[in-house]
């Protein structure tokens, strides 16, 4: 069940690979990632550090520097008016035009995204004016307010510098900033890491409100899965560079189809529910240089076979709208989660 | 399985415990100086703390509340400016250096990050060796080896030999935090102060350590003070929760009453403000967010709010809210808050389903006199103003 009506096609992402060209030889930080993203759609994407979240991401809008060279696959740009456009193989000149237009970043520091030396207003005025060189920069002044009004901050802090700001205030107008040429994708990197929960809470309702009214659709990056629960349609979770599971958020939720969602899933104490004694997931996230033969889970998980260990599992359609992963979910073997909360107790023993 | 299943002797009983670390009324302001002279800052105000043998006790709060200031003081980082704090009923006051020691001896502190809190140039038998031989608790090159053995056994990190000689790069972060709490434990403290401890690590790894801590209080009945603004984590891992408000702490209680029944309005909005797929995802995202306008941010220190420091976000505010400070008040025993509902017997307004915090964002941009903030207004001004430069497209946006 979606849980939301949403668009077209926006971005369609088809065996994107990333490696990182290191002296000991390439290192697959994500390995034919492939997902589809419409427009208007919140699309969640979790996993551990070290998963490839922030490398999918980057390569996602271009935007990785070397030694992060994309390898492989198409992240296909749907305009408006029907086009369609190939991202990998671009050119930066060429990419100009989407930049920042049609496509928009939230960087995760917002201490050092905001320019230290410069007002917030100059660094709108300088967004906008890059997009339009006619804009005069009185009108971009204007603009740059009614921007910061948009997530509620007062538009006489453009005269401010970024450090007589409050971390929230600066995530949001970060956030002000993204949105200044009326993007149609916002990617979001851990936006709320450095912020507390009641300030999280702030920018997420102000987030919403200004995706239903804008329209654009977000690809939310966090390790915070709690928070992406909540907040996304779709969820995607990443292990060792590889999407092992995508579904609605609340079939990931209550029906995980890859252990590592439901062990991620359970490494969340609950603020009301009945308190049990939990465990994090057993061992380490693996060495990407010298990844196993099998599943790349296979070490940690509970539930691995024999046959994990030899043979790479392919994320291939488990159910209506559930891709995962796993061994576990091949026709002849017993699926891998009931309800949440057989799979809680079962989880806290089992590791 | 009830609630109450693994918390049968909760809330674990004061009397029986003694205890260990203690701050009376304890205040901390500073000094500021800038271009128009100089300020104080109300960091702590009157922190009443007792840490028992045994325990768990959470500081929850948000950024800038004072969590640090109060772990800071109570290691002895920062002279306090009033109040007392009691080791063992014996008040200790700053001192440095070797006199510094035997405090340090029963009381360590744990650092957030465990990326910057280890020496990476040294070997993990140095680092845990050098607090051992500086506070005398191994002599000779054999017995230190012994004692770190048996302290990377005490944190799970086994085989020891396995990691002995390793530096801190070649550990994960999980790793690394347990080698940090290897370290406070090499001086056999009673007390623990964990600031954010969990914080840095990954989701996967933050319950062990978590479980970690709670084995050392069970088993070696070790005092520990958890300061985190993660409520779940708090819960998961402590006795008892205190919440702390722009310096002041302004409820206290066994966790699971804190959760279940919080008594003061900062406490509910933490509680509401904190994500829980647990309270169910049905429905959109829009009704789980919604109604949440901006909820605000703490005061400032310098020039904090008369009368409750909440008032100006508190939906409940009322005249005697911005006169006079509140009283504790006792709502049932061991749990207390600092709030005027229950003087004037307002308190039920705290068991309301939905409590509307902070203001709507139209109210608040309207105050703020912002005249428009409907998206659509602006983004209608942004085509307007943008006009005919769309046509300047490039090759693959005709």
């Amino acid at each position: 069940m979606t849980r939301r009506d949403v668009g077209d096609v926006l971005l369609e992402v088809q065996d994107l690979s990333v490696d990182y060209l290191t002296l000991n030889g390439a290192v697959s930080a994500v390995s034919h990632a492939s997902f589809t993203l419409r427009r208007g759609e919140i699309l969640g994407l979790a996993g551990e550090s070290g998963s490839g979240k922030s490398t999918l991401t980057t390569a996602l809008l271009r935007l990785q520097r070397s030694p992060a060279v994309t390898v492989g696959g198409k992240v296909l740009y749907h305009g408006d008016d029907g086009t369609v456009t190939d991202l990998v193989p671009r050119t930066d000149k060429e990419l100009l035009h989407l930049r920042w237009n049609k496509l928009a970043i939230v960087m995760q520091s917002a201490m050092d995204a905001l320019n230290p030396v410069k007002r917030l207003g100059a660094q709108f005025v300088d967004v906008l004016r890059q997009h339009d060189p006619r804009m005069s920069e009185k009108a971009a002044l204007e603009r740059a307010g009614d921007l910061l009004a948009l997530s509620g901050i007062p538009r006489d802090r453009v005269d401010s510098f970024p450090h007589e700001m409050s971390g929230g205030m600066r995530q949001r107008s970060l956030i002000s900033l993204a949105l200044a040429c009326d993007p149609d994708l916002v990617v979001m990197d851990e936006p709320t890491t450095a912020v507390d929960v009641v300030m999280q809470r702030t920018i997420m309702s102000q987030v919403l409100r200004l995706q239903r009214e804008l329209g654009f659709a977000i690809v939310f990056v966090t390790h915070d899965l709690s928070l992406l629960l909540e907040l996304s349609d779709r969820l995607a979770i990443m292990y060792a560079g590889k999407v092992v599971e995508i579904g609605p958020s609340t079939e990931l939720y209550h029906h995980p189809k890859h252990p590592y969602t439901k062990a991620l899933r359970d490494s969340f104490p609950p603020l009301y529910a009945p308190l049990v004694e939990m465990r994090g997931i057993p061992g380490t996230a693996p060495d990407l240089m010298n990844l196993p033969d099998g599943c790349a889970f296979a070490p940690r998980c509970a539930r691995a076979m024999d046959l994990c260990l030899t043979k790479r599992p392919e994320l291939v359609q488990v159910s209506e709208k559930v891709d995962a992963a796993c061994h576990l979910n091949d026709p002849q073997k017993e699926p891998v989660g009931a309800g949440p909360s057989d799979a809680r107790s079962e989880n806290g023993h089992a590791a | 399985m009830t609630t109450t299943s693994t918390r049968t002797e909760q809330p674990r009983q004061d009397a029986e415990r003694e205890v260990v670390l203690e701050a009376r009324d304890v205040t901390k302001h500073f000094t500021v100086r800038g271009k128009k002279g100089s300020a104080v800052v109300r960091a702590v105000e009157g922190i009443d703390l007792e840490l028992h043998r045994g325990e768990i006790v959470a500081m929850v709060g948000e950024s800038g509340s004072g969590k640090t200031t109060v772990a800071r003081l109570l290691s002895l980082y920062y002279p306090t400016t009033g109040g007392e704090i009691l080791l063992e009923g014996k008040p200790v006051s700053h001192v440095t250096g070797r006199k510094a020691l035997t405090y340090y001896g029963q009381v360590q502190l744990l650092f957030q990050d465990p990326f910057a809190s280890l020496n990476a140039l040294k070997p993990i038998r140095h680092i845990l060796g050098r607090a051992l031989k500086i506070h005398g608790k191994a002599r000779g090159a054999k017995q230190v080896e012994q004692r770190i053995h048996e302290l990377l056994t005490r944190v799970n990190l086994t085989p020891p030999e396995q990691y002995i000689d390793k530096y801190p790069h070649e550990l994960s972060g999980g790793q690394r935090q347990r080698i940090v709490i290897a370290r406070a434990l090499a001086v056999e403290p009673r007390v623990m102060l964990g600031d954010e401890p969990i914080s840095m690590l990954d989701v996967s790894i933050r319950l062990d350590v978590l479980n970690l801590l709670k084995k050392l209080r069970d088993e070696e009945g070790l005092a520990l003070l958890y300061i985190t603004h993660d409520i779940a984590s708090a819960r998961y891992i402590a006795d008892r929760i205190n919440v702390m408000y722009a310096g002041q702490m302004v409820e206290g209680g066994s966790s699971e009453e804190v959760i279940h029944d919080p008594q003061h309005p900062y406490t509910r909005l933490l509680l509401d403000s904190s994500p829980d797929p647990g309270r169910g995802l049905e429905g959109d995202q829009q009704s789980l967010f919604d109604e949440v306008g901006d909820l605000g941010e703490p005061p400032s220190l310098i020039t904090p709010p008369k009368g409750c420091r909440f008032n100006p976000r508190c939906p409940f505010a009322m005249d005697i809210c911005n006169e006079k400070e509140p009283e504790k008040v006792e709502v049932s025993p061991g749990h207390w808050a600092k709030c005027w509902l229950h003087q004037e017997g307002r308190a039920d307004l705290l068991k309301q389903r939905n409590i509307q915090f902070g203001v709507p964002i139209e109210t608040a941009a309207a105050e703020a006199g912002i005249d428009t903030v409907n998206a659509e207004d602006i983004l209608d001004r942004t085509v307007a103003l943008e006009g005919e430069t769309t046509a300047d497209l490039g090759p693959f946006q005709p």
